[in-house]
């Protein structure tokens, strides 16, 4: 691949036929080394749907002897209450984060992008810091408020920091998304007597499109996947979400319901992984423009 | 941030006025043109409401009362006693803590070079475009979007635990193990290829950086008769460190950080023996189960100290590893 031409100059073409003898050696190892990543996911995928005792008696993650729906029947009601309750609380959650981080955030956003105001540049430092402020800080804290305030075991502790813009790094991924859009098209929407808030929301909205989806993707994994507030706030079993439900299956493991534990963990893997394959390309490319999980 | 741009949109929106007012020209652009500028900046107080209220009253707030509880002895049942230093100096005597304190370093130390070190190497071979590469890299992705969940680390449970499936197929080819989270000396271990695993969302930005490099520059070293790992060493690395700077700042405040892992794998105790007894999970133990949110406080302050002064370091370092291109 480095022995060079007798003019001394490599043509692309020429490189390329020299690499040709390699991809079957590559495609083997990318191959073998992502069997590997993902047997852990098909692991726990075909034994939710082993019978008990044979779970943990081999290594192959498929059922040897036909599919057994055994695991999800059990697991379903495990915990008394229907599993389906817990992911209607936490799909609610869900969807309540996205609607207050797109909206405060891109508020936010639009504010820092466009309109000028006092203490403006105090105000970016001060939301730039609170992107990488470690959360751990601020937990007592809000912990001590929302009690006081007597909104423990509800959902308010949850969703009321989307609504109040509190990860900041969303402001920040839409404010790049906005300084992106050419500013002719608010001039051309003032002189047409758009108020800042036409311009926010007849041409920047649309038009940041790409980045809210970005937000609302990312918004609905982290809520899903979050586990420490929820575990600090709530404590009522028929307000529980898919995360503290399964916590709570883990811990009852008296009973040792391996294969309804299985079940319903592969099931609460679903939605993210669903997500994941209808967004690929947004998810991707938010990955490679801002450097989020 | 562009103020000869937001200045000719001012004047854009003046001129539009002063039309409908012919009677007064100049001073009357003037007046309109303030009169526009603080309509505005009022405007933009309304767009920014929500996070000033979010700001001051769950982000600053918080951390001035953090700091406040960090020099109490607070139980939530009575009022907040000052104590000074006291939970600093404790901090020190605490063994516990002090485990905890070890087994966070060993996590990050070992789980973010090993994370990045996987993220840099696929992401090399997967730069050059060519069949499948959209599926290896969504292979690959897909973990750490799962990694962090409450599902996954039941799944490592019941890989490395006792009964577990590495367990019992080491036992097929003969060799006897005990549960490897049940073990001490290899708990913490499980929890870092965990980590490891999620190594997908650095690779991508390996990718995306990989990508973009100037191609100009591999010519030239074709021709000077570099050979593959020259080409990488002085070539790929040194135009790739601000990508590697960047990723090993996230990374190394996202490990800091982990807690779900650590939480289920231990069953909220951080066994066995401590050994997989987080930072956070500790502070969570002391905070929520023994109410001592004083301590809690001082803990979390502590570990603001530490990543934010690994974070200073890393960037003093920066000056003498890290190569921006058209900078000096």
């Amino acid at each position: 691949m480095t022995t060079l031409g007798s003019t001394g100059v490599v043509t692309s073409a020429n490189t390329q036929k020299k690499r040709r003898g390699r991809p079957l050696a590559r495609h083997i190892a990318l191959v073998a080394f992502g069997l590997l990543m993902i047997y852990p996911l098909v692991w726990i995928v075909g034994s939710s749907f082993k019978p008990a005792n044979e779970i943990f008696s081999t290594a192959i993650p498929f059922p040897l002897h036909g599919a057994n729906i055994q695991g999800y029947i059990s697991g379903w009601t495990a915990l008394g209450t229907p599993f389906w309750v817990y992911f209607l609380n936490s799909f609610l959650i869900c969807a309540l984060s996205v609607v207050g981080n797109i909206f405060s955030c891109s508020f936010a956003a639009f504010a820092f992008a466009r309109l000028e105001f006092r203490l403006r540049k105090l105000m970016f430092v001060v939301m730039m810091g609170t992107i990488m402020l470690p959360f751990h800080v601020l937990v007592v804290p809000q912990f001590i408020l929302f009690r006081t305030l007597n909104w423990t075991d509800t959902y308010i502790p949850l969703v009321l920091p989307k609504f109040l813009a509190v990860d900041a790094f969303f402001i920040f991924l839409l404010l790049q998304f906005m300084r992106g859009i050419p500013r002719e098209l608010d001039e051309a929407a003032t002189i047409d007597g758009c108020g800042p808030f036409g311009v926010y929301w007849r041409i920047m909205m649309p038009l940041c499109l790409p980045g809210l989806a970005t937000t609302a993707i990312f918004t609905i994994i982290f809520t899903y996947n979050d586990f420490f507030s929820q575990l600090l706030y709530i404590s009522d079993t028929s307000k529980f979400t898919v995360p503290l439900a399964l916590s709570t299956f883990v811990d009852s493991k008296a009973t040792s319901n391996y294969s309804g534990l299985l079940a319903m963990s592969t099931l609460a893997l679903i939605p993210v992984i669903a997500i994941f394959i209808a967004f690929q390309r947004l998810l991707v490319e938010g990955i490679a423009t801002t450097g989020i999980k | 941030m562009h103020p000869s741009r937001s200045g000719r949109r001012v004047h854009i929106a003046t001129t539009r006025l002063s039309r409908q007012e012919p009677g007064g020209a100049g001073r009357s652009e003037n007046r309109s043109r303030s009169v526009i500028r603080r309509r505005r900046g009022r405007r933009a107080y309304v767009f920014l409401l929500p996070w000033i209220v979010g700001c001051v009253g769950l982000t600053v707030g918080p951390i001035i009362a953090s700091l406040y509880f960090s020099f109490t002895d607070y139980n939530l049942l009575s009022s907040p006693h000052w104590i000074g230093l006291e939970n600093y100096f404790n901090l020190f005597s605490d063994e516990r803590y002090l485990t905890s304190v070890v087994v966070t370093l060993k996590y990050v130390f070992i789980s973010v070079p090993v994370k990045l070190a996987f993220a840099l190497l696929v992401a090399m071979v997967l730069k050059e475009s060519f069949k499948m590469t959209s599926v290896y890299r969504a292979v690959y992705y897909v973990p750490s979007l799962l990694g962090g969940s409450v599902a996954v680390a039941i799944l490592w449970r019941q890989i490395f635990g006792d009964p577990g499936i590495l367990q019992s197929f080491l036992a097929q080819l003969g060799i006897s193990s005990q549960g490897w989270l049940t073990s001490p000396a290899t708990a913490l271990n499980t929890l870092v290829v965990l980590e490891a695993w999620q190594f997908g969302s650095p690779m991508l930005i390996f990718l995306a950086a990989l990508r973009q490099m100037p191609q100009d520059l591999y010519e030239s070293a074709l021709v000077d008769g570099a050979g593959r790992v020259g080409r990488f060493w002085y070539i790929t690395i040194p135009l790739l460190t601000p990508i590697i700077f960047f990723n090993l700042i996230l990374q190394m405040i996202g490990a800091f950080q982990a807690f779900t892992p650590s939480f289920i794998i231990s069953g909220g105790t951080g066994g066995p023996v401590d050994s997989t007894l987080f930072y956070t999970l500790y502070l969570y133990i002391k905070g929520f189960g023994d109410l001592e949110m004083g301590y809690a406080s001082a803990m979390a302050w502590v570990l603001v100290i530490v990543i934010g002064g690994i974070t200073g370091l890393l960037f003093y370092s920066s000056k003498f590893w890290v190569f921006y291109g058209d900078s000096k």
